[in-house]
């Protein structure tokens, strides 16, 4: 265990494409990417691991702990490769998942296909017994169905069963007979039931996201005990903790219990990553965005504390739009995705206005300029036909672009139906994709009550760079971050990891009849569930405990997390933290109307080791120029002849004037005209608007 | 070089106009208390040049206000009079005929002014939780009882609240507090848009929006006429009967297609009704132009220009352009049959694009939950007394080359209430929500499913429905030799027929059973492949229904 007294950490972060691994010994890091292994996943990850090992010159025992997080359980639910799962729920809702919420999420397309429901009609199965919404039973449950479903589970070799009743929430008494009649009946097969996976009110949510961790659970499980037996298996026997969507640690037997828990935990590991240099920075107000090839993602951070959410929607299947997929109700990082990456496949509509994504080349065939046969102008294409990428230095050099090709792409789907050369047509995409991840920024933040002119932007994954500074114009924002180590950003982000869980219930109150007593055991009972699941990692490190409200006046239909406070609680404290919440989002609260809880919940976790503060390090010399090149400037709409600069030149203090492009292996930073860079004592890039840069 | 790229500004600005609508619209499904807005979308937002001509409009909206808010913004301008709009107005109205059909929308216009000179207007609409008379219902026989009508006037004038208005409106209506703060969102929601506008022409650098409007109408225009003269030309002509309240509504469509635009004419069409399913016109406008738009153009974004080509007329004083002071309370529910009607005329030239018949009208719920009196609460429980709105759809027409959708709104654009939040919410138990096997129509495409409900009241309870049900006596006809949709049926548990259409009371102990209508099928049931036959049979879809 560790290395000449330094802790050795290991971060790995399997991707869509890329498995990236991030190796700390004390301050040193160690990194390296290789493509995704989708027959054996944890293949990649052992041999990432031996390379950087080599690299770093250390036993492969001395890794004090390894932090895991992955898409497979989301790529599982969206390619729908998961167990053979039945679902049993209560007489009169078999319908709940397929019914959705009754709506097309496309108003003018008459030939909309809603999503299939996770598990099947004939796979649903029913059994009468009623709990009402103040969790009295209204109605016993059928012992005899339930006994009937286990045997014909058993039976027909179901491998996987998920238990979801009305008002489990609040009284989960049904449910947990049904799963021990289904233990005792069908010996072996995995059981997931509503009331522990997600005990949150609305049945539609909650039954799917039961439905969905019973579907990935055997597949998981199995994943993750070969990971941590191979690991073990070449002498990494140090504990393997997962990240979860909420951007905190779990082990890895309660990840194998709820693994829907692990769904998007490589971007959270990416809210993460971005939230340390805000705090290294002391920047309060922070937006993130990673940009990779197929989507975008865009996070609000404040405080140093990445936005967190109650529920998500995964596997949007119809243009990223809001509806198009399966609502998954848990606690997550929050964050907008949008079908815009280096990859997004650019053509022009019946209203001749060019259209961005949310196709995309993806890595074969690849944007035109690759040569791999992908004829369709990408994102990227448009990026090099204005300069933004140099064909020659693409990836490391691994990839020769080739800007002819780029051309033509473009001239034959925009160009030539809107009658502009190929640079007015690359200029047109940029300026379309750009606008569409502006646009995505600004309605979450809207959807926050954020004002976006006060925040900074922190840029990662590989295509970010390249149009980063170009979003702080559109949205107004002054200062831009570009971290070191951006290209392995989420595996970073692993390591900044707190050990912590969040636990969500809903319990209604109504303020107006507050019961001290009740609001007490919820609570208490939460944070129990939390502390329990953090100190698996945590062991005696000190917790930090944070509890919310999600609250609304009665009559409307979204609430609103409210902290609050450590003391004890009154209605008069809840209405007030209630209040001032509303006023900072909405403006003027309303007086005479009463307060009601929909939700509670409660996070505990460590407490993070302070960060080493970062000095703002003012402009102090011009970085040597390896060249120059003419870039397209958006603000300027024109070409200016810019300067290249390899960032390895770069030393704490120097300085980039835009228009420039700053160069590195995995990625490219384009610092516009209006704008300029410096390198900071921690190795970022900071880029600022030159009437407030100093 | 910077003019070579006014083309990609203008487009790029037309997105930016959309996105500045949607922030309008989102900022008042985020305040509003009304259900149908917070939950379902029944709201519009849209952003108007200086002559009151709709530049863009929000996407999430549900259609019924598509158009009819379009037009609403010139009769503000022509009522206040363009010498007396002034910085800080905010006007207001919930007149049916020049705002969105019925009472209980609340139409809000705000002018929008840069360095004091007027460049636009924003505007939206939405549905409050009540404006007093009757409620939500169709049993009135005159406007006058449905709720206090308001008519284009200020909410506020350069800035000052208009508190007399807004006392009036406090003791005129039910939940006063409610429809109070759904006023004050509406406010907000133009004064957003407003903002982001402003943000928008700093950033562009623009005084005017006169080059942008001039951009966004040209091309619309263009697009939309490209469309129309890909369209055979000529007239085609459909009818649709559905239940009505009393008796059966006749409605009749003639489609005159030409190169310049689509004009549908109602002629023939049943006259106004002594109930509240009438249609003011622009209501009937809101409808069949999305009904049309969604069929011919549907990428083309709503506004002044792409709207324009698309032009309505109906008789004086039938069902779909009842006149003042007819009652309209529920015009949805006609409103929501437009659109079959429309389709039905579009498919006898287009028969691959338009659908068959659908459940058409949502089943809306009204329920009023009260005590019984001299009875207990269950234990652990109290006596209360509640006033509720559930959304529920039944099933969507076949299409050519797709199944109908099963229990999915179609026109209407809502969403569905959670059961355990609405029983949250008051009193009742709901025992059964979930697919009514068999309902859809037979065909090669099969038509989407309807939905079962059961209601009761928990222990000690009994509840009253505002009952504006249809398609129980005429269901959803198939196409092309496809089958009818099942008709729907309202009923209590013991057998006991209840009325499609009016207030009535469920007795303690006994279950509301509702069986939502289904879609029409679309081509012969016999061209239906064998593996999607075998796929009905497995998931239940073409069970036996028990009324059958």
């Amino acid at each position: 265990m560790t290395h000449d007294g330094k802790p050795v950490r290991l971060g790995v972060d399997i991707g869509g494409t890329f498995t990236d691994v991030a190796m700390e010994i004390g301050e040193e890091l160690f990194s390296t990417k290789l493509l995704t292994n989708y027959s054996a996943p944890e293949q990649a990850i052992l041999d990432g691991v031996l390379r950087v090992a080599k690299n770093a010159g250390i036993e492969l025992g001395a890794i004090d702990i390894v932090i895991h997080g992955t898409t497979l359980a989301t790529n599982a639910l969206i390619e729908r490769r998961g167990a053979k799962t039945a679902f049993l729920t209560s007489k009169g809702f078999r319908d709940v998942i397929e019914m959705r919420t009754e709506n097309r999420f496309e108003q003018y397309d008459l030939n909309i296909v809603l999503p299939a429901p996770l598990i099947a009609r004939d796979a649903r199965f029913i059994a009468a017994g009623r709990i009402g919404a103040s969790g009295r039973e209204l109605e016993a449950l059928d012992e005899a169905a339930v006994m009937t479903f286990a045997k014909h589970v058993a039976a027909e070799g179901y491998e996987s069963v998920a238990i979801g009743f009305m008002h489990s929430y609040v009284n989960p008494a049904h449910e947990i007979r049904a799963r021990d009649i289904v233990a005792e009946n069908a010996p072996g097969v995995s059981i997931s039931i509503s009331s522990e996976v997600s005990p949150q009110m609305r049945e539609f949510e909650r039954f799917n996201t039961v439905c969905s961790n019973a579907f990935v659970k055997p597949l998981m499980e199995s994943y993750l005990n070969r990971l941590v037996d191979s690991l073990h298996g070449i002498g990494a026997t140090c504990p393997v903790f997962m990240i979860h969507s909420g951007g905190g640690l779990i082990s890895v037997e309660t990840a194998a219990a709820f693994p829907v828990r692990l769904l998007e935990s490589g971007p959270a590991g990416g809210a993460i990553y971005a939230a340390d240099v805000a705090a290294r920075h002391g920047l309060r107000k922070i937006l993130s965005y990673d940009m990779g090839g197929t989507t975008a993602k865009i996070c609000l951070i404040e405080d140093f504390s990445p936005k967190t959410a109650r529920t998500f929607e995964v596997a949007r299947n119809y243009r990223f739009k809001k509806g198009s997929g399966m609502p998954i109700s848990i606690p997550v990082i929050e964050m907008v995705e949008i079908g815009a990456g280096g990859g997004s496949l650019a053509h022009v509509d019946g209203m001749r206005q060019i259209r961005v994504g949310p196709e995309s080349a993806g890595s074969e065939p690849g944007p035109a300029c690759y040569g791999r046969g992908g004829n369709r102008p990408a994102v990227t294409d448009a990026d090099l036909v204005l300069g933004k990428l140099d064909p020659d230095n693409f990836a490391g050099g691994d990839i020769a672009l080739s800007a002819e090709s780029s051309e033509h792409a473009l001239l034959a789907e925009v160009g030539n139906r809107l009658a502009m050369d190929a640079r007015h047509a690359a200029v047109g995409v940029i300026e379309m994709v750009d606008e569409n991840m502006t646009a995505a920024a600004r309605v979450h933040a809207v959807e926050n009550g954020k004002e976006l002119g006060e925040f900074t932007m922190i840029a990662y994954g590989g295509a970010a760079p390249l149009h980063a500074n170009r979003l702080c114009e559109k949205l107004g924002i002054d200062a831009l971050l570009v971290p070191p180590g951006a290209g392995v950003g989420s595996a970073i982000g692993f390591l900044r990891a707190p050990f912590g869980y969040e636990a969500v219930r809903g319990a209604y109150l109504r303020l107006s009849q507050f019961d001290k007593g009740w609001v007490s055991d919820v609570l208490e009972g939460l944070e129990r569930e939390a502390v329990a699941v953090a100190r698996a990692g945590a062991r005696d490190a000190e917790l930090l405990i944070e509890r919310k409200a999600f609250m609304r006046y009665v009559g409307q239909g979204w609430e609103i997390p409210v902290g609050l406070p450590g003391t004890a609680l009154d209605a008069m404290g809840l209405r007030s933290a209630f209040e001032t919440e509303y006023r900072r989002l909405f403006g003027q609260p309303l007086e005479t109307l009463d307060v009601e809880v929909m939700n509670w919940s409660v996070k505990a976790e460590s407490v993070s080791a302070p960060r080493q503060p970062v000095e703002r390090v003012a402009a102090k010399h011009e970085a040597p120029s390896v060249g120059k090149r003419q870039i397209f400037d958006a603000r300027e709409a024109g070409f200016l002849d810019a300067q290249i600069v390899e960032r390895a030149d770069m030393r704490t203090g120097s300085m980039v004037n835009g228009p420039a492009a700053i160069v590195e292996a995995e990625t490219t930073t384009i610092v516009t005209a209006g704008y300029a860079a410096t390198l900071q004592a921690d190795g970022c890039l900071l880029v600022q608007r030159k009437e407030t840069a100093q | 070089m910077r003019t070579d790229f006014s083309k990609v500004h203008f487009q790029i600005m037309w997105n930016r106009l959309i996105s500045v609508v949607e922030e309008q619209a989102l900022t008042l499904v985020r305040t509003a208390f009304s259900t149908s807005v917070r939950e379902s979308g029944d709201l519009s937002a849209g952003v108007f040049d200086s002559d009151g001509h709709m530049l863009a409009q929000a996407v999430t909206g549900t259609p019924g206000h598509v158009n009819a808010m379009a037009v609403a913004v010139k009769n503000f301008i022509e009522v206040i009079g363009e010498d007396n709009i002034a910085e800080g107005d905010v006007y207001i109205t919930n007149d049916p005929w020049r705002g969105t059909g019925h009472l209980l929308d609340f139409t809000f216009v705000t002018p929008s002014f840069r360095d004091s000179r007027l460049v636009g207007y924003f505007a939206c609409t939405a549905h409050v939780v009540d404006v007093g008379g009757r409620g939500f219902g169709p049993d009135a026989n005159e406007v006058y009882e449905e709720g206090i009508f308001i008519p284009i006037m200020r909410f506020a004038d350069k800035g000052r609240l208009n508190h007399e208005l807004i006392n009036i409106v406090r003791h005129n209506v039910r939940e006063a507090d409610q429809v109070i703060g759904d006023l004050h969102s509406l406010a907000a929601c133009n004064e957003i848009g407003h903002r982001r506008l402003m943000g928008m022409m700093d950033e562009f650098e623009l005084s005017s929006l006169e080059a942008l409007r001039d951009f966004i109408f040209e091309n619309s225009r263009l697009a939309t006429l490209e469309k129309l003269a890909a369209l055979p030309q000529g007239s085609w002509g459909n009818d649709m009967t559905v239940d009505g309240y009393d008796a059966p509504v006749y409605l009749k469509v003639r489609l005159d297609i030409s190169s310049e635009g689509v004009h549908a004419d109602f002629e023939g069409t049943s006259r106004q009704s002594s109930l509240g399913i009438n249609v003011p016109l622009i209501y009937t406008k809101a409808y069949c132009g999305y009904g049309l738009k969604c069929a011919l153009a549907p990428e083309i974004p709503n506004n002044h220009a792409s709207l324009e080509p698309f032009t309505v007329s109906a008789p004086e004083g039938c069902i779909l352009n009842a006149q003042h002071p007819a009652p309209v309370a529920v015009r949805h529910v006609l409103g929501h049959f437009i659109p079959d009607t429309v389709l039905g005329a579009l498919s006898k030239f287009l028969p691959d694009v338009a659908p068959a018949e659908g459940a058409g009208a949502l089943w809306n719920v009204q329920i009023s939950a009260r005590p019984v009196a001299g009875t207990q609460a269950a234990p652990g429980e109290r006596l209360q007394s509640a006033e509720m709105l559930m959304f529920n759809s039944g099933g969507s027409g076949a299409r050519p080359t797709l199944d109908g959708l099963n229990a999915t709104a179609f026109p209407s654009g809502v969403h569905a209430m959670s059961v355990e939040a609405t029983e949250q919410s008051g009193p009742i138990i709901v025992w059964r929500k979930e697919l009514r096997e068999g309902s859809g129509g037979a065909g090669q495409f099969r038509g989407g499913l309807g939905q079962v409900i059961e209601i009761a009241a928990d222990d000690g309870h009994e509840f009253w429905i505002k009952a504006m049900f249809d398609r129980v006596e005429h269901p959803a006809r198939g196409r092309q030799g496809g089958e009818d949709g099942m008709p729907g049926i309202v009923r209590l548990d013991d057998g006991t027929v209840m009325k499609a259409k009016g207030r009535q009371k469920v007795p303690a102990g006994r279950r509301l059973v509702l069986k939502l209508p289904g879609g029409g099928g679309f081509g012969n049931p016999a061209e239906r492949s064998a593996e999607d036959r075998a796929r009905d049979l497995r998931l239940g879809y073409i069970g036996k229904d028990e009324d059958k």
